[in-house]
């Protein structure tokens, strides 16, 4: 197991402007402004929040996994991460984090996958993809689905081995976890609380998470 | 076997095109140190594409060779390797940009040099995103064919330089009507100085009909839903053949 990355934060919950709680299988779409920290706990411990960001002047801008590895040459985030737009802009920055690493390899579960992974006849469970495409529809008709790039998946442990494999391991978060970004552009945040329940990593219990945000 | 079409797309050069269902597509490497930047659309709905986490995850794997199928993120499969000289191809690195081709060999404009100029992925498939009615929000991760890029057990990716020999081949067999779009750019972390692209054959024959043994379709129970789903789709188009999913 690599080297993790703590960094606790200093900020205090009661001097947070919004706070709110996604249960599991809900969704969350918002917007910050440059500066604003976005925090993301995860209640009781080894949940998956799928989470993407748009820029939100130019929302054709998503979020690029592959931009924010290249970024840093290394494909797990931590503090210090910046996560980077297609376009290689900065979005945000990962300003604190308790849980040490997050994924943004393994994407989001959806129902066709889903049918690949595990049956055919897990079809018509709930999944993030559903998600997603539920608060698109409802925020702005400007997001379709061809702006649903590869997402992050904070508090997900998704191991690369050297010699190419791929693994869901089991979690390395565990209750009152949580990661702390900046914004550095106005952005919009886009979050799927992930309802799978065909994967032991959330030991088949999907559970809220609760968003915070401060002002600069 | 003769080629029903061939090309041969020269170094730093791009193209696209929709290649139908049942062919196979060979690449070949005209000299050392080939990046092949390909991304996959469903020519036939174009919101429909290559998605890389979905076919990592299925498959286990991090890498792509014999065996593994590239997954749409409808849960079908866009192609299959079924062929590959070299064991490992790249599908977390991405494409290059502008400014890091600037930086990294010098500025070179076209007033300068014509067509001799370094070209970057960011602007080959900008360009034929937008010829093929897209753009650059349809951006996803690419698959870099001929590279090799792993990650030590920290997370750090590391560029293999000396993967890629002159000869090497890959083979897709197309499973839907593809649009390809490749951009022949050097992979960004290639840490070489020189702008290192080298010409790519690429030629297209009729593929026998898929049997029941076939390598990418057994690899792993995954890949096997994955071509039902897409046999499903062929069967509600036209197809009269119907198809059971287990």
């Amino acid at each position: 197991m690599a080297v993790l990355n703590y960094t606790e934060s200093s900020r205090k919950v009661e001097e947070a402007i919004y706070d709110r709680v996604i249960p599991a299988g809900e969704g969350w779409m918002h917007e910050l402004e440059p500066g604003q920290v976005l925090r993301i706990v995860d209640l009781e411990g080894n949940q998956a929040a799928d989470t993407l960001f748009y820029h939100a002047e130019d929302p054709e801008d998503h979020y690029s996994a592959v931009a924010t590895m290249l970024g840093q040459q290394n494909i797990y985030l931590s503090t210090g991460t910046v996560l980077r737009s297609e376009s290689n802009k900065g979005l945000l920055k990962i300003v604190a984090d308790t849980c040490g690493r997050h994924d943004t390899l393994g994407g989001a579960c959806s129902a066709q996958s889903n049918t690949v992974r595990y049956a055919h006849d897990t079809l018509p469970m709930h999944n993030c993809r559903d998600t997603f495409m539920l608060q698109l529809s409802m925020y702005d008709e400007k997001y379709t689905k061809r702006d649903l790039a590869p997402n992050i998946n904070f508090f997900m442990n998704v191991p690369v081995t050297p010699d190419g494999g791929l693994t869901f391991a089991d979690g390395v978060s565990a209750p009152g976890r949580y990661v702390e970004m900046q914004s550095i552009v106005r952005t919009v945040a886009l979050i799927s609380n992930c309802p799978q329940l065909n994967n032991p990593c959330n030991a088949y219990n999907p559970t809220p998470v609760r968003v915070l945000i401060w002002d600069k | 076997m003769n080629s029903i079409w061939n090309k041969t797309i020269p170094a730093g050069g791009k193209w696209s095109g929709t290649i139908g269902k049942g062919k196979l597509v060979k690449f070949t490497a005209l000299g050392k140190g080939a990046n092949l930047s390909t991304i996959m659309y469903h020519a036939n709905q174009l919101t429909e594409r290559y998605n890389m986490p979905d076919t990592l995850k299925a498959q286990h794997t991090s890498h792509l060779t014999k065996g593994h199928v590239l997954m749409s993120d409808n849960g079908r499969v866009l192609t299959s390797i079924v062929e590959d000289s070299l064991g490992w191809h790249d599908s977390i690195s991405g494409y290059t940009s502008r400014k890091e081709t600037d930086e990294k060999y010098g500025i070179t404009t076209y007033q300068e040099l014509r067509n001799n100029w370094l070209r970057s992925g960011e602007e080959n498939f900008a360009v034929e995103l937008v010829r093929n009615g897209l753009g650059v929000r349809d951006l996803v991760p690419v698959l870099n064919l001929f590279s090799k890029v792993f990650c030590d057990k920290n997370g750090d990716m590391h560029y293999v330089e000396d993967h890629c020999y002159e000869g090497a081949t890959v083979t897709l067999r197309t499973e839907m009507d593809t649009l390809f779009i490749f951009s022949n750019t050097p992979n960004p972390l290639d840490l070489r100085n020189e702008y290192s692209s080298v010409p790519i054959q690429i030629e297209v024959f009729d593929a026998e009909p898929v049997k029941d043994d076939d390598v990418c379709v057994n690899f792993r129970p995954e890949n096997k839903r994955a071509f039902e789903n897409t046999w499903e789709y062929h069967t509600l188009l036209s197809d009269s053949k119907s198809v059971v999913l287990k």
